[in-house]
């Protein structure tokens, strides 16, 4: 007779056969037999956030930074549809994430019953599978499953919802791996064919106006894939941009790098994705923030794309040659392939791709991310100039909320590794940041963790600062506080007549007075002459600081492409209205 | 040039809309109908019919058939999404007209008919396996198999001879020949 544990016992042997060593999480009724067991495995730490969404949003921040999946506990009801938000969060992001909620016993789940709700039926298009677990024998399988569906092919979020009876019954262990015996995603296991890299590379030597288009697939396939992107477009001598997500795969500050396309990408690389003759998308999926107006999306192109996700090729955009696989184990197998037969190409193509370069170059020009600077205001750009050059010689982890300063930070924060960089790009989820800030520093001890905020979207979550001084997680909460909701505001003021309805926040707290009743720092910039000494004073505080930055209320995100419009067609900046002269732009 | 008010950019170009019939094998456990539903209702495809049950006891293992309709971009993503869901085991598309697929749909009629009608109700059918399913001297069941189109314009036909309720099944296919789908 096999040796029997309760259903919450068998929760923290799959957890400890998984290597988990932090769950974030809530507690509640429907889950208490679970956080019982909690006492009995001093491997795992629990991080009890102060809301369901900041512990799932915490568990990306993990997730992210680290590389391996974040665990979620919450309780059955209100916990799990505060769980809701960070799920999709996670979903649109191909973010690992094991959630793990408490359910109604099994003989009142369909009664209503208190803190009730369908759980599985909630969470089913937010996550890539979710199970609610009957019989305690079951559940070592499908907790393994589960992670095993969320850490393979494309990641993503998985639900296991537990009835409270279950946790308290006793059943079999046992832990096998490799339980799905089908294979994920499609073709998760599909070899790359010689076939296949003799495309590629004939197209890479047919090409005279290439562009290599990166995005989070290069990240989330581990710090290898970075290595060999570098290596390919070193190889190559072409030019490079990436989407928001692809961020600090390839070096933000390389010669190479066009900087970010997109709604809020430069000029650069906007228009060479328009006027390319060969587009190489790696591991990103052409969304509709990047591509604008989908039938004018670069139409001279032939387009090659690398997707470990079969139905992300081919949604919205036509390709010439699809190939489905992890960005890694491809990108190593054309590295081999194209030096074997090509031993001087960057030398012998550099002719061909010349004009080519000094088209980019004159783009490059005008200085899209150019801005008016102040010596009386400070400029939300320059705050976060400011704050990448004071701390851009630490390996810092930065994460943002949503709205112009996540563009702002995007533009001109550089990032030159992967996984340094935590912004919640498909969902767009405000409040986003400050607790993928916890999940980041618990992952990454020791380190800057900044989040890059602005004050509309930090207030959503902003009861996580409890968490952080409850840990003692020394993340800095860096606003840039303008009082307004900046791309509503933004948004109204180009396309709906300076209407300004509902953006403005009045009645803000005191953020410094907030910092310090949450028995953190707070600190507040003013004028651009204190930033700087107020930034290293920020950053040399070893304790979570509030940093209310107060920043130009009227100032706009550009450059900026027009909903509906191709990528040629850029609104640069205010000074497309009335002419500026150099002296007054500060150059970037 | 009218200035979009939209964040989001304007639909492109509409494709041809082509009629497929989808089958999936699928494991027969608890919400996998809500799945494939929900996907086909989340993403904004067309479910025109749905037939399932479940064709193999030991596995459990549930066939569906779905007819929808969309552009050729729509039905491979259609194929696609449905393949990333964990319980399906495989996915077979086929296009409305394709020369060697058999489509099948059962419908049960009752009519309200004397006997003399119900002769003319008979020959009507004759072509579509008619089956007496339950007879009364006022009313009978009768069930017949046949194509969608066929079945629709069956239905009208029987209207004006004391059609009183009808049940229908979603089309269900399956290939001509030795061959299975893998």
């Amino acid at each position: 007779m096999p040796k029997l544990f309760t259903g919450a016992e068998i929760v923290f042997k799959a957890l400890e056969d998984q290597k988990v060593d932090y769950i974030f999480g809530y507690p509640g009724g429907a889950v208490l037999p679970i956080y019982d067991e909690l006492k009995n495995h001093k491997s795992i730490k629990h991080i009890l956030a102060r809301h369901e969404q900041g512990a799932g949003h915490a568990a990306e921040g993990y997730a992210r930074s680290s590389g391996k999946p974040g665990i979620l506990l919450v309780t059955s009801g209100p916990g799990a549809t505060n769980a809701v938000t960070a799920l999709t969060d996670a979903y649109m992001d191909s973010v690992p994430l094991v959630c793990i909620s408490g359910q109604v016993p099994t003989h009142l789940i369909g009664t209503d019953a208190f803190q009730e709700c369908d759980t599985t039926g909630i969470t089913r298009p937010c996550t890539k599978h979710n199970w609610l677990v009957k019989d305690v024998n079951d559940l070592a399988r499908v907790l393994h499953l589960a992670f095993e569906v969320a850490t393979t092919g494309r990641p993503g979020p998985v639900l296991v919802d537990i009835p409270k009876d279950i946790q308290f019954k006793k059943g079999k262990y046992s832990f096998s791996k490799s339980t799905l015996k089908k294979k994920l995603n499609g073709r998760a296991t599909h070899k790359i064919s010689n076939n296949e890299l003799d495309k590629f590379i004939d197209l890479l030597k047919k090409s005279s106006k290439p562009i290599f288009y990166t995005g989070g697939g290069v990240i989330n396939s581990g710090p290898q894939a970075s290595e060999y992107l570098r290596e390919l477009v070193s190889l190559t001598g072409f030019p490079i941009t990436s989407t928001l997500q692809g961020l600090g795969a390839y070096p933000g500050d390389d010669p190479q790098f066009l900087g970010m396309l997109g709604m809020h990408g430069t000029f650069e690389a906007n228009n060479a994705m328009h006027d390319c003759d060969l587009m190489i998308n790696i591991g990103a999926r052409f969304d509709d923030r990047i591509t604008g107006k989908v039938d004018e999306f670069s139409p001279e192109s032939k387009k090659i794309h690398v997707d470990i996700d079969p139905s992300s090729i081919g949604k919205n955009i036509k390709v010439d040659l699809a190939i489905v696989s992890d960005v890694s184990k491809f990108l190593k197998s054309l590295i081999k392939r194209f030096k074997e037969k090509n031993k001087n190409f960057l030398s012998s193509n550099k002719q061909k791709t010349s004009k080519w370069w000094s088209t980019i170059e004159k783009w490059r020009e005008k200085k899209s991310l150019n801005f008016i600077n102040s010596n009386k205001i400070i400029k939300p750009q320059h705050a976060v100039q400011r704050l990448y050059e004071l701390t851009k010689d630490k390996d810092t982890f930065v994460t943002t909320e949503v709205g112009q300063h996540q563009m702002w930070a995007a533009q001109h924060y550089k990032f030159n590794k992967p996984n340094r960089w935590m912004t919640s790009g498909g969902l767009g989820t405000m409040g986003y940041g400050l607790p993928a800030a916890i999940g980041v520093q618990i992952a990454n001890p020791g380190k800057l963790v900044v989040d890059i905020a602005g004050e509309a979207s930090v207030l959503m979550t902003m009861q996580e600062m409890s968490t952080a001084v409850q840990y003692k997680l020394p993340i800095k909460i860096f606003i840039l506080n303008n009082e307004y909701m900046g791309m509503v505001r933004q948004w109204q003021e180009l396309l709906h007549e300076k209407n300004y309805s509902e953006s403005y926040t009045a009645a803000l707290p005191d953020f410094v007075k907030l910092a310090e009743s949450y028995g953190c720092v707070g600190i507040r910039a003013k004028t651009p002459d204190e930033l700087d000494e107020k930034i290293k004073e920020m950053v040399n505080i070893d304790r979570p600081v509030i940093f209310d930055c107060l920043v130009d209320k009227a100032e706009n995100c550009f450059p900026m492409i027009p909903s509906g419009k191709p990528h040629n067609q850029m609104i640069l900046g205010p000074e497309e209205e009335e002419e500026i002269s150099d002296e007054g732009k500060i150059l970037v | 040039m009218v200035k979009s008010k939209s964040a989001y950019s304007v639909p492109g170009k509409i494709g041809k809309i082509e009629r497929h019939i989808i089958v999936v094998w699928v494991d027969n456990e608890a919400g996998v109908l809500a799945r494939i539903a929900g996907l086909f209702s989340g993403r904004g495809y067309n479910i025109e019919s749905l037939a399932v049950a479940e064709v193999d006891k030991k596995k459990h293992i549930s066939r569906i058939t779905i007819v929808t309709e969309g552009t050729p971009q729509v039905i491979e993503q259609i194929n696609l999404q449905l393949k990333k869901l964990v319980p399906v085991h495989k996915v077979a598309d086929f296009k409305r007209g394709e020369k060697d697929i058999l489509f099948r749909e059962l419908a049960l009629f009752k009519m309200l008919a004397n006997a003399k009608k119900q002769e003319k109700i008979k020959k009507i059918c004759k072509k579509f396996n008619p089956v007496i399913l339950d007879k009364t001297n006022k009313s009978f069941v009768i069930q017949v198999t046949a194509l969608r189109a066929e079945i629709d314009k069956l239905a009208i036909d029987l209207k004006r001879l004391g059609l009183i309720s009808t049940s229908r099944t979603g089309a269900v296919a399956m290939t001509k020949g030795p061959k299975v789908f893998n």
